[in-house]
């Protein structure tokens, strides 16, 4: 199907700012900070020069700019935004209610360090602040995922059964910097699959009132039925991804490659693409890879399925959980391990903390220490910090 | 687009539904109109908090009873002293 | 735009409903409700968190009986302007129409935790009309202190009486380039409802500032509220006037100020400031009255040509 396509270059900023001005939202909001900052200088170009018919309201921080668009979306307009790292956690209050209030906005996160020390470089500490947020969270690994996801990030959110928030997030410089050709669909294929649904908003001539208090007698069951439209966006997910014209670019919850390989590696983002690298170099079959798209809600199912055959699993955080047993990505995968009785040694690896890159040099060490980790130590689970200088604990 | 309110989002479409609540229960004393003073001036219920004062079809001021917390703005405003607060029976 | 001359013309019009929890003789529920009957269709209310929002909207009830949003504390601004610009977009693809976005914001949410999207949304020029009704303290939280708290006056975090004297949000506003600032009273429904029209009806960003006197957190009985905001008023502690397009005019002229003594002293939260030893800081509280009076004259005077 690739006549659909014509091939442009772009880092995977611009394949947001692409996607979203193809999107035809109505409102996007937005405050700067690296590195984002060009999704929406795109966006306000698109918007300058009438290419997109929106409204682009430069706010005066991230917590405005996300409660502008609750008040948008609230008023029944697609609606966008973007942001990282600081920006994120400022906004992390309204995120809880843009979920609660069932808004579908759709949010770019240039995933970045979260200060102090301050850094703008890439990790995935942002987004994990807001982990349970209630979003929708899907990590692309290069910019023609970034690309196709955000249009699908706008069908899942949309979808009537779902109505809730989605984060798209990609690496903070290496996906979000970085130029690669992004195959993208005519405007006519994207309008046609991205239709518009009613939904309440507020409207003077059937009036409703959003966002009233809950007292113990009602807050419980609102949460709960919160966390099952988040489960059923899980199970709209393949319907989304099925009616995307293009299907080399749909979404998928994960992505398995080297399947007959006996230990598992897990991971998320731009870095899942220097792993395939690597196990493309490399003689040995020994490692299968899951590039795991979806986060929340975890597909605890397909990771399973694909970890069905493994002996050992090698899980690759780029985050950290202080104080925690495990880190966010291997806490799941074990959490869900142990729900199927499935007693694999885990290796949980953190790595790329404040955008140290992880090499190919290190990654071939990791690949090594986690075949000696997995098949001498007893312990059922390991850690290991990536290209850390300091002494392990 | 009309719906109603369930346990989905909290959002309330029956809009002014707290008009079916009483707060009767809240009153010490209640305002009693004098009809033969009363002007019909509208004064008591533009000052009224809740609001529990309507005009009737015949066009006579009336307190709603079921909605009057009994703060006795609209005793203390009436410019004809017409509204009078008597304790409530207990 | 159509003048408000006789209760009639008002009356038929309600946009909050009975039944709601606000406390016995709530000054900003009378306020709310005339500012609603004034309200001239199509439009949208915004209410951050606060006394406004408790009181009304508890699931499965509400008693707006016109579309009403509430987000957060210190975000109505922000949600104000992204309703107002995405209905504006939405109005010029089809899909939607344009609505007069009012926000009514307590005195903690407008000069304190949503101060920066205020600011924000009034640099930018948003069309909408901000409505501050100001019952002078945090009364859904406890009585705590804000920055429209007035000197003297004791709250739960100021138990000996403010030491400083509140922020003059209208001149803060008026920085902003607003077309329309004023200030207004429940007492004087005539004045407020006519300046809820008119601010409605003036393209971009507009502020009122109420006064809401608040019978629990002011302690003073409940019956008195009307009295306590005329009061304001007439000894000159809360005058009454408007900023047009930079020019400023008092409409409510007070050429023989009772003394602010008698508005005071209904007030146990100025027992404090009443005190003898405390009589400097009376004179400060008078003086400042007295300043700010002779500074409107002053304003509407050199604006007035």
């Amino acid at each position: 199907m690739y006549s659909l396509r014509t091939q442009r270059l772009m880092t995977g900023n611009e394949a947001v700012a692409y996607a979203v001005k193809q999107a035809d939202v109505d409102f996007i909001a937005a405050y700067p900070i690296t590195p984002q900052t060009i999704i929406v200088e795109r966006l306000s170009e698109y918007v300058a020069s009438g290419e997109i018919n929106a409204e682009f309201v430069p706010v005066e921080s991230e917590h405005s700019a996300l409660s502008a668009c609750i008040g948008a979306s609230l008023s029944g307009a697609r609606v966008f935004t973007s942001s990282s790292a600081q920006g994120l956690a400022l906004m992390h209050e309204v995120m809880y209610i843009a979920s609660g209030l069932r808004c579908p906005i759709v949010m770019a996160v240039a995933n970045r360090a979260l200060s102090a020390p301050l850094n703008i470089h890439g990790d995935h500490s942002d987004i994990m602040g807001s982990r349970d947020s209630g979003w929708v969270q899907i990590f692309c690994e290069n910019p023609q995922e970034v690309y196709d996801y955000t249009i699908q990030a706008f069908r899942l959110a949309e979808h009537p059964d779902v109505l809730l928030p989605v984060t798209v997030n990609l690496d903070g410089f290496t996906v979000s910097h970085s130029s690669e050709p992004v195959a993208v669909l005519e405007d006519s294929v994207v309008k046609e699959y991205l239709p518009r649904h009613e939904r309440p908003r507020l409207d003077y001539y059937s009036p409703a009132s959003f966002g009233v208090f809950a007292l113990p007698t009602h807050y419980f069951e609102f949460k709960v039925e919160q966390e099952k439209a988040l489960r059923k966006a899980g199970d709209v997910f393949n319907e989304v991804a099925a009616a995307y014209p293009d299907e080399a670019g749909r979404l998928v919850k994960l992505d398995k490659v080297n399947s007959d390989g006996r230990i598992a590696l897990v991971c998320m983002g731009g870095t899942t693409g220097t792993l395939r690298h690597v196990l493309k170099q490399s003689a040995s079959r020994e490692f299968s890879l899951i590039s795991l798209k979806l986060f929340t809600p975890f597909p605890s199912k397909e990771i399973l399925e694909a970890l069905s055959d493994a002996e050992g699993v090698v899980v690759m955080d780029r985050a950290t959980s202080p104080g925690a047993p495990l880190p966010p990505l291997a806490s799941n995968i074990v959490a869900s391990l142990y729900e199927a009785g499935i007693n694999i040694p885990v290796l949980s690896v953190v790595y790329g903390l404040g955008g140290r890159e992880p090499t190919l040099r290190l990654i071939r060490e990791m690949l090594e220490k986690a075949k000696e980790r997995l098949r001498t130590v007893k312990v059922r689970v390991n850690r290991m910090y990536l290209g850390y200088r300091g002494e392990e604990r | 687009m009309k719906r109603r309110s369930e346990i989905l989002m909290p959002v309330v479409f029956e809009v002014g539904n707290t008009a079916e609540r009483s707060v009767a229960n809240w009153r010490d004393s209640k305002p009693v109109i004098e009809r033969r003073l009363c002007t019909n001036c509208l004064i008591c219920w533009i000052y009224c908090p809740e609001p529990a004062i309507f005009m009737d079809e015949g066009g006579l001021v009336q307190i709603d009873y079921e909605h009057c917390k009994g703060c006795g703005i609209c005793a203390e405003e009436c410019p004809r002293k017409a509204i009078k607060m008597v304790m409530e029976d207990v | 735009m159509s003048q408000v001359s006789r209760l009639s013309d008002l009356y038929g019009r309600e946009g909050l409903s009975p039944g709601h929890s606000a406390c016995r003789g709530c000054g900003a529920t009378v306020a709310v409700r005339q500012i609603l009957l004034a309200a001239e269709p199509p439009f949208i209310v915004v209410t951050p968190t606060g006394c406004l929002e408790v009181i009304s909207s508890q699931f499965p009830y509400t008693s707006w009986r016109v579309p009403w949003v509430h987000v957060a504390f210190e975000n109505a601004a922000a949600v104000a302007s992204g309703i107002e610009a995405a209905l504006r977009a939405l109005e010029r693809k089809g899909l939607g129409r344009r609505h007069k976005v009012i926000v009514i914001a307590g005195d903690g949410g407008t000069f304190d935790i949503g101060f920066q999207a205020l600011s924000g949304a009034f640099e930018r020029g948003h069309d909408l009309l901000y409505i501050c009704y100001d019952n002078e303290a945090y009364m859904n939280t406890g009585i705590q202190r804000s920055a429209a708290t007035p000197l003297g006056s004791a709250t739960t975090t100021t138990p000996a009486g403010k030491r400083e004297q509140k922020k003059d949000i209208v001149s803060i506003l008026v920085g902003h380039g607003s077309p329309y600032v004023a200030t207004s009273s429940p007492h004087l429904w005539k004045d407020l409802t006519n300046k809820v029209r008119k601010a409605q009806s003036i393209e971009g960003p507009t502020f009122l500032h109420v006064v809401a006197p608040c019978p629990r957190g002011w302690y003073f009985e409940p019956q008195l509220t009307i009295k306590m905001a005329k009061l304001a008023v007439e000894t000159r502690i809360f005058p009454i006037y408007e900023v047009e397009n930079g020019k400023y005019r008092i409409n409510y002229m007070i050429n023989r100020p009772r003394p602010v003594e008698e508005y005071l002293k209904l007030q146990s939260r100025f027992a404090y400031l009443l005190r003898p030893e405390n009589a400097h800081l009376l004179e400060r509280f008078k003086q400042w009255v007295e300043d700010r009076w002779n500074y409107l004259q002053k304003m509407a005077a050199v604006t007035s040509s």
